[in-house]
């Protein structure tokens, strides 16, 4: 029988001007950083951001969930953790997620994709 | 010597026989289980039309009054979902795959004569009890409210 | 200093399989840095969640990618049963572990094939894709698909493994583990082999671990991360050790990947020595998924990262795959700083790019 690490999944609702120094802090813990996405809730017009941190020894989980309005400007974090780039690149073309500041923005020119924003709000049609 | 670590297998394989096969010439021996594509027994088929709702690429249609069921095997990703879904279990998954080709065509099967007649006999046996009991049904209620009229001018 | 210069590398190149493009920053023969670009291949699958029921997507999942095509749909079935709170019977769990176990060999030995393709050993590059093609025979007996194997569903798996099937795999297996061996020392002790891969493209422990990079590449060079560990599937029932490397170049990779080939041996045998007799293959779902889960499978590149929300509706709300590659490809750059322009072929294949499925 082999041991098993599974420690249960954590996941932490912050607000967008806490995101910064909650990445800071989990990297200054020894997280990885392990992913970022966004999800479109139509429901409620928001966007949820979620990154995710995972720990090499203890294999812990440690998300951070950003919900935001469609139109609230996100800082970020490629400045703490350069490897997020493609991520926040992907989440800007993809779904429109304003995100300011990143260190190589390709500005939506990371998939060669003819529609803006595919995954995010449906336009009107006029 | 570490330089000729890999010499004595190498030799080998020069005497070995070829593990490739000259393919068209001498045929593949595919498994039971391969997913090459999909047949249907047509007359088994009661169209329902559930592969169409399974298919994850849309390529099945079923067409009830006509009695057809198509496929376009170009679109078809051999993933045998409708195979799982048919409830009369007419479809099946065999090996042998789909030759390429230069244009897409769609393969209808088309359900034999007799069966087609014994499913509209059906139908029309179905449409004579429904309506009949929808008579039925008209005359009760008619009996009923007759009787209802009939209560108060007693 | 030398004088500096752009070369445009790649998205089509003939030592490398993959559509990536990287603009090498090179002072003479060295590199002083490396930008990657992706996006030549982005299909959009994620964006199926909203046309296709989540029952379907089982089998989109499993198209990200041509290799690691089992571990994705079984990453993708995991998520939806934790969701759902669906237990999967044991038998179909031994399944799975068995399945992701022999793609696992198959696509180390595609990589160690391609491996040796990229530093010229063309006789080795054949020698591994034969034993390879063994392993493909195993599941397009057991699955009928050589690469897709289209098993998995929601609460199980479709297909039962026979006895018959089982003592061929053992079989197969034992083939397979004599051939290696001459593989595994010429990998190991040639001396043109050696000279290409020794000390190229070192990366140290503490910049795998700023760099988040996953996998045997992470494992290469010293970091103990193995998401089997986690206990999905049958894997708790299983004795394994990740292996690791402390070297952190491209021999510590390969001698990673190699060992994980026969790590997968000892597991396939484990599986079929400890595979429940009770036939039950897959409970039946009801209702639709609601909820979140974030889901983490080792695939033979790496970790990848499901992510399935679910709204009550047939259709789920959204679904993520983050594959390893897009991991791995911040550790990429960082590794070709500071290498000769002859080896980048070489260096970018071990990590073990795949770049189809990273952009999805």
């Amino acid at each position: 029988m082999a041991e098993v690490i599974n420690p249960q999944n954590i996941l932490e609702e912050i607000s967008v001007s806490d995101l910064l120094r909650r990445a800071l802090e989990l990297k200054k813990a020894g997280f990885r950083f392990s992913q970022a996405h966004a999800v479109y809730n139509s429901k409620d017009n928001k966007y949820e951001l979620s990154y995710s941190f995972s720990d090499y020894s203890t294999y812990q989980l440690h998300s951070l969930r950003v919900v935001v309005d469609l139109d609230t400007v996100v800082p970020s974090i490629t400045e703490i953790i350069p490897a997020a780039v493609f991520y926040e690149n992907e989440m800007k073309e993809l779904f429109g997620v304003k995100i300011e500041m990143i260190s190589a923005d390709l500005q939506n020119k990371l998939y060669r994709i003819e529609v803006d924003t595919p995954f995010g709000p449906k336009k009107e049609e006029a | 010597m570490a330089i000729m670590k890999f010499a004595p297998q190498a030799l080998k394989n020069l005497f070995l026989k070829p593990v490739t096969t000259t393919y068209p010439a001498e045929p593949y021996v595919y498994p039971e289980r391969s997913r090459g594509h999909i047949e249907i027994s047509i007359d088994d088929c009661i169209s329902c039309g559930m592969c169409v709702r399974a298919c994850p690429c849309g390529t099945l249609s079923v067409d009830r009054a006509k009695g057809t069921w198509s496929i376009d095997r170009m679109d078809c990703i051999a993933c045998g979902f409708c195979v799982e879904k048919c409830p009369k279990k007419c479809l099946t998954m065999v090996p042998g795959y789909q030759t390429p080709g230069g244009d897409k065509k769609t393969e209808v099967f088309q359900k034999s004569p007799e069966v087609m007649a014994a499913e509209e006999a059906k139908r029309k046996e179905a449409a004579e009890k429904a309506k009949a009991a929808a008579a039925a049904k008209a005359a009760a209620a008619a009996a009923a409210k007759a009787e209802g009229q009939e209560t108060p001018a007693q | 200093m030398g004088k500096r210069s752009v070369i445009p590398y790649g998205p089509q190149h003939p030592v490398l399989p993959e559509p990536v493009h990287i603009d090498l920053v090179v002072e003479d023969e060295r590199v002083v840095e490396a930008i990657p670009s992706i996006g030549f291949i982005h299909r959009g699958l994620e964006s199926l969640v909203d046309r296709r029921d989540f029952n379907q997507m089982t089998y989109v999942a499993e198209r990200t990618c041509g290799i690691c095509s089992f571990q994705h749909g079984m990453g993708y079935c995991e998520a939806v049963e934790h969701i759902m709170g669906v237990e999967v019977p044991d038998r179909a769990k031994f399944l799975r572990t068995l399945w992701a176990e022999t793609s696992r060999m198959h696509s180390h030995l595609l990589w160690l094939g391609l491996l040796a393709d990229g530093f010229g050993f063309e006789n080795l590059f054949y020698q591994c894709w034969r034993v390879r093609e063994k392993v493909l025979d195993i599941q397009e007996m057991t699955a009928g698909g050589r690469l897709i194997f289209s098993v998995n569903k929601v609460g199980g798996v479709l297909k039962d493994v026979t006895d018959d099937q089982l003592k061929f795999i053992l079989a197969t297996m034992d083939e397979v583990e004599a051939e290696l061996k001459v593989i595994k020392e010429t990998f190991f002790e040639d001396y043109s082999v050696k000279s290409r891969l020794v000390g190229v493209g070192v990366l140290t422990a503490e910049q795998i671990n700023a760099l988040g990079a996953v996998g045997p590449f992470a494992r290469a060079s010293g970091v103990n991360v193995d998401m089997r560990k986690l206990g999905y599937a049958a894997y708790p029932h299983i004795d394994f050790e990740p292996i690791t490397s402390n070297d952190g170049d491209c021999y510590a990779r390969c001698y990673v990947r190699m060992m994980e080939v026969f790590q997968s041996i000892d597991i396939i045998r484990q599986v079929i020595a400890k595979m429940p007799a009770e036939k039950d293959l897959a409970v039946a779902v009801k209702g639709n998924p609601d909820g979140e889960y974030f889901m983490r499978v080792e695939q033979p590149r790496g970790e990848a990262f499901y992510y399935v929300k679910g709204n009550g509706t047939p259709n789920l709300e959204r679904m993520r795959i983050r594959t390893p590659t897009f991991a791995n490809i911040p550790g990429l750059c960082e590794m070709l700083k500071n290498t000769e322009l002859a080896d980048i072929g070489l260096l970018i294949l071990t990590i073990d790019p795949c770049i189809s499925c990273t952009e999805r």
